[in-house]
């Protein structure tokens, strides 16, 4: 496993209980800058709760999360500051129905002060040519398709230049011909050097775009490696069990 | 007589003779500005114990707020809007020399207010969570996550309901007579006094409530259909 730069995120048994149902159960890793990091396992796993825990939207039972060496679950801590810097891309896109595209990405940095109008729109229809939606900026999101809709969102976490992108099963609500488009703009941001945390059920992404894959089931990781690694020779037999499922 | 005679005779004596067509226009007018106060008292209100509410009902915080307008829905909900007003005159302003206008509009906004409330946070229960999640996740914190991606979609799902509200306000403020305002419900029974000609004065208060409520629906169905254009 490479490690490529400094650690982001350090997770320190990171546990989280929903009454008596143990979803995470002691979770440690640490995500380094530059990494694409694929979370996969089987559904009800708590992979996304995994993913949710990292910015808060899951408040953990235990354990600690330090984001850019700062405890994000002290409670005196700021989390929305730190927030600014996790982008977040979830299934259901949600996209700001009462919003034109434009102003779906507008409004988080005008909002907090940190760009003008007329910056914030320089830079949204800058983002929007990059994913060559620049025509539909003045359109509400439901004119657009389903892949159409999760670029969008994904330029709209772009525009606060965060430190790294979680990215909750992106392509999981796409039809089948809309997968493609999402996924290359993710490779994209990937080689840009974006740092990523990506649960998916896309295997060939996890193979292809990543450079380490975690597999998680009942609220463990099982195993993590390289995707060479972890593909070709699985060793943990749950692992073994849901490659043979779904390769 | 004949028919157009008499029809003619009693459209004279009630409304033309001794200009008594004014205390029915009068009235209206009291109605009207009664009615425009309560409601934006009830916005207010209403919006507010709706925020709270469903934010305790989201997060489990703000439990003493919370409780207060527990007491409050259930108070107002729980008694006559009559009794309410003369409260509000008689118990609560009774040594107070306040303008009776005054009065009534913090009757009935507070009545309505309570209404309002429950409307609303339906409308924002309704929100999908995920809108606020995304809201959270870009930094926004919980008010503005509220004020600028919540509550627009909620005032948007509510609408019809809302004018519904509206409605059901403008006719309930014909009881402000008891508190010897003279409204357009008042209007009408001093003529009837007057003349001793119920069906008259009556049935034109009744038309005049009539064409106000339909005005509003015509409005509320304009506004709705350009709200939904807005995002189709």
């Amino acid at each position: 496993m490479s490690v490529s730069g400094n650690v982001l995120l350090e997770v320190k048994g990171l546990k989280k209980y929903f009454g008596d149902n143990k979803v995470l159960d002691g979770i440690s890793t640490e995500i380094h800058q530059g990494e694409v990091v694929t979370v996969i396992g089987p559904s009800g796993s708590g992979k996304s709760t995994f993913l949710r825990s990292l910015n808060l939207l899951e408040t953990p039972t235990g354990g600690q999360i330090l984001f850019e060496g700062v405890d994000i679950t002290d409670p005196k801590v700021d989390i929305n500051r730190h927030r600014q810097k996790i982008g977040m891309v979830f299934q259901q896109f949600n996209l700001f129905p009462h919003k034109t595209v434009r102003e779906n990405i507008m409004l988080a940095p005008i909002t907090l002060g940190l760009m003008k109008e007329e910056e914030a729109k320089e830079k949204a229809d800058e983002l929007l040519e990059r994913i060559g939606l620049l025509e539909k900026a003045d359109t509400y999101p439901n004119m657009l398709s389903g892949g159409q809709k999760q670029r969008v969102a994904i330029v709209r976490s772009l525009i606060m230049n965060p430190d790294v992108m979680l990215f909750d099963e992106p392509t999981s609500a796409l039809d089948p011909e809309m997968v493609g488009e999402v996924l290359s703009l993710m490779k994209e941001l990937a080689e840009s050097g974006m740092t990523m945390v990506v649960v998916t059920h896309e295997m060939r992404f996890a193979r292809e775009v990543s450079t380490r894959v975690i597999f998680i089931d009942e609220g463990k990781i099982q195993e993590e490696n390289s995707p060479k690694e972890f593909f070709e020779h699985p060793k943990n037999p749950r692992l073994c069990d849901f490659l043979s499922k779904v390769l | 007589m004949g028919f157009i005679e008499s029809f003619k005779e009693g459209f004279y004596s009630n409304f033309i003779a001794g200009d008594m067509y004014k205390w029915l226009l009068d009235g209206l007018k009291t109605t009207l500005i009664l009615t425009v106060l309560a409601l934006i008292i009830g916005l207010i209100i209403g919006f507010l114990v709706a925020i709270i509410r469903s934010s305790h009902d989201k997060t489990g915080k703000l439990r003493i707020p919370n409780v207060l307008c527990v007491v409050y829905l259930t108070v107002i909900r729980g008694t006559p809007t009559m009794i309410q007003l003369l409260i509000m005159n008689f118990v609560v302003f009774a040594a107070v020399n306040l303008n009776r206008i005054l009065v009534g509009a913090l009757a009935f906004g507070i009545n309505s207010g309570a209404y309002v409330a429950e409307i609303v946070r339906s409308g924002i229960m309704a929100v999908d969570a995920g809108q606020t999640e995304a809201g959270r996740s870009l930094g926004l914190n919980a008010s503005q996550t509220m004020r600028l991606i919540v509550i627009p979609q909620a005032f948007k799902n509510v609408l019809p309901a809302l004018v519904n509200e509206f409605i059901t306000l403008l006719k309930e403020t014909s009881i402000i007579g008891y508190i010897g305002m003279q409204d357009l419900t008042k209007g009408a029974m001093m003529i009837q006094s007057r003349t001793f000609n119920a069906f008259w004065p009556l049935i034109a208060a009744a038309l005049m409530y009539l064409v106000l409520v339909m005005l509003l629906t015509f409005c509320m169905n304009k506004l709705e259909k350009r709200l939904r254009t807005n995002e189709r």
